[in-house]
């Protein structure tokens, strides 16, 4: 929106109510008026979205003009003297105002956004106040969009904000304003919930209180609310929030104005999860199970069972029969003194990798997974090559940021093993089955030694000298190649693959022949965190290496005691067969959680009610390693206690040294002193790779749904009643279900390690050949095994 | 000497006890103010600001709406709401509540609801036994609005045309 040239000598001289201003060439108005302070009222206008000029609520006075004109659509010029509270500015103002609530109900005190409107302000500011209307008002239906947003359309301005915003920001158009004049409606064009996974702004950006929160409709007004600040705990972006609570109870969530990483803008899934804090699984005292009987207890029998318990494993089976696997989600506390208690007995075992496969490069893995370029610098890539993301649900700010990137031109191209939906043009897009998404990556590289000139690396040329290279592959090695910035991200879904080590070293490779910047988009909201506090098998913090089991190996080896640390192993782990069968197994499992279910009840020995991230004080590492901590937004609810906690006094009770700390933050500042030396880095050695395995017949693809990433979001009702949360199902291309005999709707049956489910088919062309797309994470296909791998499907 | 004979005079004709017992006789047989509370009672304002109410519409629909003006503007903060989405689509309380040990009857919370849901009744007869006694609830509240429906709307009435 700026001005093309930076140079002092280029600015321009304008007065606005008399103080002198010097701005770009280009700059609107309000814009200007907005930096030096002055208000202008305003409606359609939002300084993230484009001028649409048809409230007419900004206009002012310029000298000369015969007519007030629309600060928000007038760009300045040299020696412009404008005058927003002039007789003729605030008569205007007046007018458009008495226009606008013509049909505005005038009914504020049932409305939802009542003390937070800002039409309502507006009005106060610079309305009328007594109306002169008593004609007919103008009534609209409601219009259903879905469970995240309420509508009352008969108080729509019709700023066209939302229309705008689905346009240009999310990258749908969803919704539009078919119709004129009096007959102008804000709508979707057919009645069906909004698909955007960062719709909730729209509640945000909405003046009035035409589009509300559901989940939130009629609980609260703003003014009752107190703000905390605080982190989302979901994706690896890290957006910055305003938890607010009422009463100690959290209300809502809502974004917290950060332009380095979320902008003003928030994903629905971080937005909304918060409905899953009061969830009826909410375990809210300690419980032990004596004689196969669950009992309530305190902390201290409850503390004392638990590490009796783990001490009695240890004197019979040894240490190294102890493993911990903890919630990629967890907070960089929680994770550290997780590794400290499991170290300090003596194990290695602990992972928070639930959903790794192939662990094969962990050695060779940077410090931890990073994008190593800040977030805000994807605005300006010219180049991006997303290896098994869909960016677009697993994260909706980063994948924001490539939109805006693409939107100025840059090429962005996708390896995926589904043809997801991207909500911009993508450049290329190879889809391919995940076995053999490596090659794919390999043909990249190839065609990247010929676009460059250089050679392929020597341990990668002889095992990649098979590989085809397509017109797909030498178009993004030249789009990589002639980009100024290039990237190449892998996603959650190629870290899970069971060809990761392969991926990351071609990814490697790639970013090694053109000049990229590597860059992890990892799973949970803190997987940089917990490789930072060493909350992996292989490396201790500050690097040291050590040698215990991942989280693969600790669900497969018969392990004895298992501490889980805010997870469901049926739901969060790559094989959730295994995984239950595991914990059934062990002799001594303590669940550390929020969350107690049915399945937990039969498993674990000891439940620790430890707090979600709004009734806790911790630091989350993003994607760019930027440490971000916060507090507790509420008190615990009943007896739950900060995970940092809990584990603090588990390593007192086991008489382990160095558990003294008094606050969180002095976990942090040790894990700090630790880890400062380590260099950001998100390059790793290139390894030979071998691109033959053999392939199976049919082959399962099983991401995780976004709304079933962790204990939280699967709780929260409202998300799980969008489209995006996925049911189980099978999803297979026309071909595949020819091949197998399968029909859209009828149910059949998978078989994969023994078990045997039946799902619905669905018949969906985004699949590739010879894959069936079985979401992970669902309930319905948590008997199942492995989230990739060899598959069998029956009809009926 | 003069002062002297005065004295005389007044104290043999006991001039200051009649002028005394001229007042006593005065209000012996002048109109009496005295009300024998509580078989009589004094006659109240209709803006007289007692006991709280919440009153209902003639359709026997509860008048509040939640839009928890009376909570905001209550400056001893006595007034606690908790609302939500009614199962037919309306803006309802779920918790009304007004802690009279708190409230100043200051009657700022009718002044400031828009629905004349939440009134101050002429009711100044009340108190509470226990802890908790004077602990209104929505069901309190409603109950004290539907027996005095009447006089509450009568006062309304009577008030109106100086609102």
């Amino acid at each position: 929106m700026h001005g093309v040239s930076d140079e002092m000598s280029d600015l321009l001289n304008i007065e606005i109510n008399g103080v002198a201003l010097q701005v770009k060439p280009g700059t609107m108005v309000i814009e200007a008026a907005d930096d030096a302070g002055i208000t202008i009222p305003r409606f359609c206008y939002h300084k993230k979205l484009s001028v649409a000029a048809n409230c007419r609520m900004c206009l002012v006075e310029v000298e000369k003009a015969p007519k007030p004109l629309p600060a928000c659509a007038t760009p300045v010029t040299d020696g412009m003297k404008v005058l927003t509270k002039s007789p003729l500015a605030l008569e205007a103002q007046k007018s458009v105002m008495e226009f606008l609530l013509i049909n505005h109900p005038l009914d504020c005190p049932i409305c939802d956004q009542g003390g937070e409107c800002e039409l309502q302000d507006v009005a106060m500011g610079y309305g009328q106040d007594m109306s002169r209307y008593h004609e007919k008002k103008r009534v609209v239906k409601d219009k259903f969009l879905g469970s995240l947003i309420s509508t009352d359309m008969t108080r729509c301005i019709h700023c066209t904000r939302c229309v705008r915003f689905g346009q240009e920001v999310a990258g749908i158009m969803e919704m539009g304003a078919p119709g004129r004049g009096e007959h102008t409606e804000i709508s979707t064009y057919m009645e069906r919930a909004i698909g955007s996974e960062m719709s909730g702004n729209v509640i945000d950006l909405c003046p009035v209180g035409a589009l509300t929160s559901k989940p939130y409709r009629y609980h609260g007004r703003p003014w009752e609310n107190t703000t905390h600040d605080s982190i989302a705990p979901h994706d690896c972006v890290g957006s910055n929030v305003h938890v607010e609570t009422r009463r100690n109870q959290v209300m809502r969530v809502l974004p917290k104005e950060n332009e380095a990483i979320n902008e003003l803008w928030l994903s629905d899934r971080d937005r909304f999860s918060y409905m899953g804090l009061t969830s009826g699984d909410r375990l809210l005292q300690p419980m032990v199970k004596q004689d196969g009987e669950w009992k309530t207890t305190d902390w201290q029998n409850a503390l004392n069972y638990a590490v009796e318990g783990l001490q009695r494993v240890k004197t019979a089976s040894g240490a190294e029969t102890i493993g911990a696997l903890a919630s990629p989600s967890s907070t960089t506390e929680e994770l550290y003194l997780l590794q400290k208690v499991i170290r300090g007995m003596g194990s290695n075992n602990i992972d928070h990798r639930l959903q790794q496969l192939d662990f094969a490069n962990q050695d060779t893995m940077p410090a931890y997974p990073c994008m190593n370029q800040s977030i805000a610098d994807l605005d300006n890539i010219n180049a991006a090559l997303l290896v098994g993301s869909f960016t677009r649900k697993d994260q909706p700010i980063i994948a924001h940021r490539l939109r805006k990137a693409n939107k100025s031109g840059a090429k962005v191209s996708v390896i995926n093993s589904v043809d997801y939906d991207f909500n911009l043009d993508l450049s290329q897009s190879v889809i391919t089955r995940p076995d053999d998404i490596a090659s794919q990556l390999a043909g990249v590289v190839k065609a990247l030694a010929e676009v460059t000139g250089k050679s392929i690396p020597d341990v990668l040329a002889s095992s990649i000298s098979s590989v085809t290279v397509t017109d797909e592959h030498k178009a993004i090695a030249a789009d990589l190649n002639d980009a100024e910035n290039a990237t190449v991200l892998m996603g959650i879904h190629a870290m899970s693959n069971p060809n990761f080590s392969a991926i990351s070293s071609l990814a490697n490779a790639a970013a090694e022949l053109s000049g990229a910047t590597l860059g992890y988009l990892s799973a949970g909201a803190n997987s940089a965190g917990a490789w930072l506090a060493g909350a992996v098998p292989h490396r201790a913090p500050g690097q040291q290496a050590t040698d215990g089991k991942n989280a693969m190996q600790m669900i497969t080896d018969d392990m004895k005691a298992f501490v889980l640390l805010n997870m469901e192993p049926e739901y969060d782990c790559a094989n959730p067969n295994e995984a239950l069968s595991a914990m059934s197994s062990a002799d001594f499992v303590v669940c550390m959680t929020p969350f107690a279910t049915s399945t937990m009840r039969k498993y674990a020995d000891v439940m620790l009610p430890v707090a979600p991230f709004t009734e806790t004080s911790g630091t989350y590492v993003n994607v760019e390693g930027q440490w971000q901590s916060f507090t507790g937004s509420v008190p615990p609810m009943g007896d739950v206690r900060p995970g940092w906690k809990v584990l603090r006094v588990i390593g007192n009770f086991l008489k382990l040294d160095g558990f003294d700390y008094l606050a969180s933050e002095d976990v942090r500042d040790e894990l700090d002193g630790l880890t400062r030396e380590l260099e950001t880095n998100s390059r790793s050695e290139i390894t030979a790779v071998n691109l033959d395995s053999s392939k199976p017949e049919l082959t399962r693809i099983g991401h995780v749904s976004l709304y079933a990433v962790d204990s939280l979001v699967r709780r929260s009702e409202p998300l799980q009643q969008t489209d995006d949360a996925l049911a189980a199902m099978i999803a297979v291309n026309n071909v595949t279900a020819k091949k197998l005999g399968l029909d859209s709707g009828q149910m059949a049956v998978v078989m994969q390690s023994n078990t045997r489910v039946k799902l619905p088919i669905y018949i969906e062309d985004a699949i590739p050949d010879d894959c069936a797309f079985i979401p992970a994470g669902v309930t319905g296909s948590v008997e199942l095994g492995l989230s990739y791998g060899p598959v069998e499907v029956a009809g009926g | 000497m003069m002062q002297g004979l005065k004295q005389f005079f007044k104290s043999l004709f006991m001039l200051e006890l009649m002028k005394g017992l001229s007042i006593t006789g005065k209000h012996l047989f002048a109109r009496k103010f005295t009300l024998y509370y509580p078989e009589e009672k004094a006659p109240i304002s209709p803006r007289f600001r007692g006991l709280h109410a919440l009153r209902r519409y003639p359709n026997g629909e509860e008048r509040c709406i939640a839009c928890k003006l009376c909570e905001a503007v209550c400056p001893a903060l006595a007034i606690t709401i908790e609302s939500e989405q009614r199962d037919d689509g309306t803006r309802r309380t779920t918790r009304y509540d007004i802690d009279l040990t708190k409230c100043i009857f200051c009657g700022f919370c009718e002044e400031s609801c828009p629905v004349d849901s939440i009134v101050e009744t002429g009711i100044y007869e009340y108190h509470g036994e226990e802890h908790g006694d004077l602990y209104m609830t929505k069901e309190k509240l409603l109950e004290i609005g539907d027996k005095y429906e009447k006089d509450i709307a009568a006062a309304r009435a009577a008030d109106a045309s100086y609102r």
